[in-house]
């Protein structure tokens, strides 16, 4: 099952992922549309809002147990021993499981085993909250009662939680046998670097021996959580005959089946997972945390076990982003040109090797066309937990660095900074810094559009600046698998394996209704269980839409083959005379011209008599994903005496390859917009000196509120995505990146002031300003 | 766990005089309900207030108002003589949570809770509230600065309920106002806060000052020294100044998860100045 690690790190081949091959298909270069392009009702829309829909914890099961997890309070202990016999005891108590439940059957796979070490601690809690044992009983107070007669014998060992400390020579070790990978020769001294990686091209130190003006600047970001409402939830029920079932809250119920039957030795087919609704997920719900205890319990129980995580839990031991350090350097010449970029940056990873640094690395400088150019990622493990994918994962810390320096170094050379970055925009044939050469590409627009924008040229208030930035995302395709059966009444059930987190049901069954030329209401997309469909990557990398469409297109075609195939038999006549135009099959030919078109509806109505049942289907890797660029522009009013500021305006411009369903597209912007301010502004996790996470709630964790934000207006682009039957790019991400650098850049802009440590929340500001005013 | 919801306070004050394990009055309950359900109390007793008449009324009388326990901060603000009278306070009631927390949260369990930054409780110190207290030996009265004790305790005895809040007429000329600072726009804890109640002569020059800031040591603290930088000024610069210097001299914060020492010292005397710029102008001043 080496492929397996692959599935739980999709962005570690996005460099080949995203690479594209410019296809040449007239197929590929459909312009007019019907359903594409229209906003109609979402389909979820109703249950969402009158409690219908079932979420994670809505599902419910005969004989059900609750299941609870006991938690390290230690940053870094030792677990000497675990004692569960009274917790066993206690009546009402049906199972307990610890490690020793949870054997190694990941066969060397070093991520799987990490992922399987997160789920319940081996022999060492890792970081404040990190699962030591779980029980399942008839009810909570029972269950709640049996974690406080677990008892836990612990050596406490010393901690790291800073990402600049973690990487001091003397600091305590994450992992003692942790090697860094990616420095020749392989060093034999362990460290809290596990890895270091390397991307670029040209000389940079010729580079910037032809530079007027340089400036080099480091960048802190504190560590956030993607803060979904939905806390993690399933029901697990193993049967005593080797068989099981899941129902959870999940970005990729077949990477979460893919998971749990290898953490539990089970076969991939005899586990069921169906995925609920998601109350957002934004990359926190791309691997398994709760769901292998879930089914231990169940299997130990032979009952039922639903695991619901607090709100509390969700901090502490559910994927936050990174922290991160960030060196910058860029050099530029008076006429604006850039001649040479630099980076280093370091993000942590929680106690787990990973990818996050890489990322970071890849993404700093794509925006831009650079001669020379280099960026040195190093993964840094500390006692937190382990990091996961967060919207366009590490790309929003690397742009704020870049992008706070691209406008310092705009002023110094008296540029305006939409125009230097126009100048070194990327384009169509660019080499990007992480190494592919680009096809047709927004950077340049949106910059073009951001420029012709109102909202560039409106007034400023007192005490307001205005900032703006780009960003860049990759996105991803991936394996996908899609189903279309035509029901005999000629309305049509798409069947998809993609968790639809932004709308994606919607924007597929447009896409299949665009195909099959009949109205969008006739088709209806449900999103399948495991049993159904071949695997699915899951949704993440922005690919739901780009990827479940594309797939969905495909099989529409296949089923389009079908219908004519049987309209044929219908009229008795060669295939080869029968088109398909309008959701109509049509006889063509001067022989045939005379015969009236059959319908959707008529064809699927004979079906009985023409072959049985009419279906398409679709399993493909859908590679091709185009690149994604935006440019925000923000205003932002800072109160000098408090240093609490408030965004008073803000634009998002971004390309979206085609809007299938715009509402949608503005949604995300929207959102990921929204998400980058609070980051901005005022989210971070906050540790005690003891390594303790301090403020595990959404009070003191604080997400913007409504009231925080002005109405984002966005404006969409479509430059085609070429591999795309419609032109499809991702969306959902890539509006995360640009906010903490427009929104620094304004306060620059307003005061004078340039922040470099995010976020920049109110005492940091005051700090700042304060400063100022004294030099 | 025992519920009892009784009709007059006396049968409460039984209650709570009986009670063998722990005991809990419950007004809105958006402290001890979220307490409740974080395991952090597990009370054998509590005594729902609601249903005790007189503790639903805000009566307005010669010397003042007299706010139920069990009055909400909506139900506060819905009252047009409480309003024009102690805007300062009423607003600083409006504060607190949101519209749902607002419909359900008491002034009463506010000062009760005894946490550093609750939001009515610098305003009410700054109006010269009194806590009206019913106990198993009676009744007596206390100044709200004195109600809580430490984060978290308060200086009833066992037995003691809060019945009402008393608030004193206002007086001519004068004027109360609160301000908080949270760096997002509501749902949030206050990181400093201040309330200031002044009153002016003719000239509009103050002749009396209450000044009290929340958040910024273990209790609310009554500034004394804030109170007299501004008495016989006309709130002019120079004694804004001191009034700032005076709010962040009486500042013995802690560094948290909410806010720094430095910035809480710091802000305070802002929201001190401006809350006394307020606070004059609705006193008459110019
Ligand atoms: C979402 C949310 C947001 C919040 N935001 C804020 C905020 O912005 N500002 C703020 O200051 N607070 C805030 N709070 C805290 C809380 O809402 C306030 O402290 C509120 O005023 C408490 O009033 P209550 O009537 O609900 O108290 P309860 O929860 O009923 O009681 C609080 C405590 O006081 C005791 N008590 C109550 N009444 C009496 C009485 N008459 N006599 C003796 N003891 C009594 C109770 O036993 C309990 O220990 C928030 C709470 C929530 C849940």
């Amino acid at each position: 099952m080496a492929s397996e690690s692959t599935m739980a790190h999709p962005f570690e081949d996005a460099p080949n992922h995203v690479t594209p091959t410019v296809i040449h298909d007239p197929i590929l270069s459909k312009t007019d549309f019907r359903s594409v392009g229209t906003r109609p009702l979402r389909p979820d829309g109703l249950d969402k809002v009158t409690g219908r829909a079932r979420y994670g914890a809505d599902f419910n099961m005969p004989g059900q147990l609750v299941g609870l997890v006991l938690r390290s309070p230690h940053a870094h202990a030792k677990i000497k021993k675990i004692d569960t016999s009274k917790a066993e005891k206690l009546p009402g108590v049906k199972a307990v499981v610890t490690a020793a439940d949870l054997p190694d059957h990941t066969g060397g796979d070093q991520s799987m085993y990490d992922i399987l070490e997160n789920c319940m601690a081996r022999g060492v809690a890792k970081y404040d909250g990190h699962a030591v044992a779980a029980v399942a009983a008839v009810d909570a107070p029972t269950a709640r009662k049996a974690l406080k007669l677990i008892k836990v014998d612990y050596e406490v060992l010393p901690h790291v939680t800073d990402v600049d400390e973690a990487v001091k020579p003397n600091a305590p070790l994450v992992n003692p046998r942790m090697l860094t990978e990616g420095v020749e020769p392989k060093p034999k001294k362990a460290s809290n670097i596990a890895k270091r990686t390397e991307f670029g091209h040209g000389d940079v130190d010729a580079g910037f021996k032809e530079a007027d003006v340089i400036v080099t600047r480091s960048f802190r970001t504190e560590q956030t959580h993607q803060g979904y409402i939905e806390p993690h939830a399933c029901v697990a029920s193993v049967s005593p005959d080797g068989t099981g079932e899941l129902w959870v809250c999940t970005q990729g119920h077949f990477v979460y089946r893919n998971h749990c039957a290898m953490l539990l030795g089970m076969d991939v087919s005899k586990l069921r997972v169906t995925s609920s609704e998601i109350g957002g997920g934004f990359g926190g719900k791309t691997h398994v945390w709760a769901e292998p205890v879930a089914l231990a319990l169940s299997r130990k129980a032979n009952r039922p076990v639903k695991v619901t995580m607090t709100r509390e839990e969700v901090f502490r031991a559910s994927g936050p982003t990174s922290a991160s350090s960030i060196d910058v350097k860029i050099g530029a010449r008076k006429d604006g040109a850039i001649v040479a970029a630099d980076a280093t940056l370091r993000f942590t990873c929680g106690p787990y090797y990973g990818m996050w640094a890489e990322l970071g690395s890849m993404t700093a400088f794509a925006c831009y066309d650079l001669k020379n150019v280099r960026t040195v990622g190093y993964e840094v493990l500390v006692n937190r937990p382990k990091t996961a994918a967060y919207r366009a994962p590490s790309a929003p810390m690397a742009a704020f660095a870049v992008e706070s320096v691209m406008d310092e170094l705009a002023h110094k050379i008296g540029m305006n900074a939409v125009d230097f970055r126009i100048k070194n925009a990327a384009k169509q044939g660019t080499r990007a810094s992480y190494g592919p050469v680009y096809g047709p590409i927004g950077i340049g627009a949106t910059l073009e559009a951001a420029k012709k924008h109102p909202h560039m040229k409106a007034p400023l208030g007192k005490n307001q600046g205005r900032g703006m930035a780009c960003g860049f995302w990759f996105n991803f395709g991936g394996q996908t698998c899609t189903d279309i059966n035509v029901g005999p009444d000629g309305s049509v059930t798409l069947t998809v394996g993609t968790v639809d987190v932004g709308g994606s049901r919607a924007s597929i069954a447009l896409c299949v209704a665009e195909e099959l030329g009949v109205p969008y209401e006739q088709v209806k997309c449900i999103v399948a269980d495991t049993g159904t469909l071949g695997h699915n990557d899951m949704t993440d990398g922005s690919r739901g839409t780009f990827s479940s469409s594309m797939a969905g297109i495909f099989a529409a075609r296949n089923a389009i083959t079908v219908l004519r195939e049987r309209a044929a038999r219908m009229w008795e006549i060669p295939v080869e005379h029968v088109t398909w135009e309008d959701g109509h099959a049509k006889a063509v030919g001067e022989k045939y011209g005379n015969l009236a078109p059959l319908s959707l509806k008529e064809i699927a109505a004979a079906a009985g008599n023409t072959g049985g049942p009419i279906a398409g289907h679709s399993e493909i890797v859908a590679d091709g994903a185009g690149v994604s660029f935006a440019t925000h522009i923000a205003d932002v009013e800072v109160d000098p005496e408090t240093g609490r500021s408030k965004i008073v305006r803000y634009t998002v411009i971004q390309d979206a390859g085609k809007a299938v369903h715009p509402a949608y597209v503005e949604g995300q912007y929207q959102g990921g917009a929204a998400q980058g301010i609070g980051w901005a502004l005022n989210e971070e996790y906050i540790y005690g000196k003891d390594g303790r996470l301090q403020n595990p709630g959404f009070l003191d964790y604080r997400i913007p509120v409504c009231s925080d934000l002005p109405m984002i207006d966005t404006q969409i682009l479509e430059i085609p995505n070429p591999n795309h039957p419609y032109g499809v790019r991702g969306v959902g991400e890539t509006s995360i990146v640009p906010p903490l650098a427009a929104i620094a850049n304004a306060m620059s802009n307003a005061f004078g002031v340039r922040m470099t440590h995010v976020p920049m929340s109110p005492p940091r500001v005051l700090k700042a300003l304060e400063a100022a005013k004294k030099a | 766990m025992q519920y009892e919801a009784p009709e007059t306070t006396k049968a409460a004050v039984g209650l709570l005089a009986k009670a063998k394990g722990s005991a809990y009055v419950l007004a809105g309950g958006s402290d001890l309900l979220v307490r409740m359900k974080g395991g952090f109390v597990e009370p054998d007793l509590v005594v729902d207030i609601k249903r005790i008449k007189p503790m639903r009324e805000i009566k307005k009388t010669a010397s003042g108002f007299v706010i139920g326990a069990a009055v909400s901060c909506a139900e506060m603000n819905e009252n047009k003589a409480l309003v024009k009278a102690w805007p300062g306070v009423v607003e600083a009631a409006g504060l607190i949570g949101s519209k749902q927390v607002q419909s359900r949260c008491t002034v009463a369990g506010n000062l009760c809770n005894a946490s550093p930054a609750a939001d009515s409780v610098p305003a009410l110190v700054a109006a010269g509230a009194k806590a009206l207290i019913q106990g198993p030996k009676g009744k007596r009265k206390l100044p709200v600065e004195q109600v809580a004790v430490g984060p978290g305790k308060n200086a009833l005895k066992k037995g003691e309920l809060i019945e009402a809040i008393e608030l004193p007429a206002r007086k001519d000329r004068s004027g109360d106002a609160y301000l908080r600072f949270i760096p997002r726009t509501e749902m949030d804890i206050a990181v400093v806060s201040a309330g200031v109640n002044l009153r002016l002569d003719k000239k509009g020059v103050i002749t009396e000052a209450r000044v009290a800031l929340g958040a910024v040591a273990p209790t609310v603290v009554l500034v004394a020294a804030a109170a007299k930088a501004v008495i016989g000024t006309k709130l002019d610069e120079a004694a804004l100044a001191k009034l700032g210097e005076a709010a962040s001299a009486a500042c013995k914060p802690i560094d948290d998860k909410r806010g720094t020492i430095e910035f809480r010292t710091k802000v305070a005397a802002v929201l001190a100045k401006r809350a006394a710029e307020i606070a004059y102008k609705r006193a008459g001043g110019k």
